[in-house]
């Protein structure tokens, strides 16, 4: 699972560049993401821009990576693709975190 | 536009495993494409099957050395296109396929759910889903109204 993260005004940016967060990978993506967020910024955008499929397994992973930050830091997704939405949307899961279209998007909005 | 023609069945064979799923979704999309199938219409599929075959995998096929075939048809008809799955795993609980309702998520922080929407998904989008359990086999029957006439 590759994930690259950076800083940026305050927010911690974290790039999926992986075209699926599936069954196959979500463990491993739900411990690259403890790695990459432990001591982090208090936010983080996980930019989902190159992730064409995600299934309820991937969707599991990302709620896990939410909890596992704890409740007083904030997850924010952005950069859904279409079907990556949809599994947001169904599961009403695109209520729980900000969801933003694009990651510059996401920056404007959350930086400090 | 009526649609008049439509796709020859076609069968796509796997073992339980690890990648399994993955193979077997890439298949079933290279074996659609003379459909032109749109994101949305693909990604319905592609979500369906993947929960369908993940289920198996994890629950049908538990452990390696209890791996085995996976057998997926796939015919086009007028109202959509039919997926029959057929595994000769574990057999589902109680004989019947969980009721699928929507994970409930006016809950606390720590107790946001994890799991639990693969069966809600399937039963969103898809119609018609039959599991019946036949000589030491699972059968999955379903349709998914995408391609239609």
């Amino acid at each position: 699972m590759d994930l690259r993260s950076r800083s940026e005004n305050s927010l911690q940016v974290v790039s999926v560049h992986d075209s699926r967060i599936d069954a196959a990978v979500a463990i491993e993506f739900k411990e690259a993401m403890r790695s990459a967020t432990d001591n982090g910024d208090d936010t983080v955008v996980l930019d989902l821009s190159e992730v064409q499929f995600i299934d309820s397994s991937g969707l599991g992973a990302i709620v896990a990576a939410m909890k596992q930050m704890g409740q007083s830091r904030k997850l924010a997704l952005a950069g859904l693709t279409p079907t990556v939405e949809k599994v947001f949307r169904l599961t009403r899961m695109d209520s729980v975190f900000p969801v933003f279209p694009t990651l510059d998007g996401a920056i404007a909005e959350l930086k400090t | 536009m009526t649609r008049t023609t439509f796709l020859p069945a076609f069968h796509i064979s796997v073992v339980s495993g690890q990648m399994a799923v993955r193979t077997a979704l890439g298949q079933l999309l290279d074996g659609l494409k003379p459909l032109s199938l749109d994101v949305e219409e693909a990604g319905t599929v592609e979500l369906v099957m993947a929960e369908a075959l993940n289920n198996i995998v994890e629950h049908a096929y538990p452990t390696e050395e209890e791996s085995g075939p996976i057998d997926i048809t796939c015919s086009h008809a007028p109202d959509g296109l039919h997926l029959t799955v057929v595994d000769s795993g574990r057999a589902m609980p109680d004989g019947r396929t969980p009721v699928g309702i929507a994970a409930d998520i006016e809950v606390d922080f720590c107790d946001m759910p994890e799991g639990g929407f693969g069966w809600f998904l399937i039963k969103d989008l898809a119609k018609d889903v039959i599991y019946q359990r036949q000589d030491k086999e699972n059968l999955l029957q379903l349709r998914l109204a995408v391609a239609v006439a």
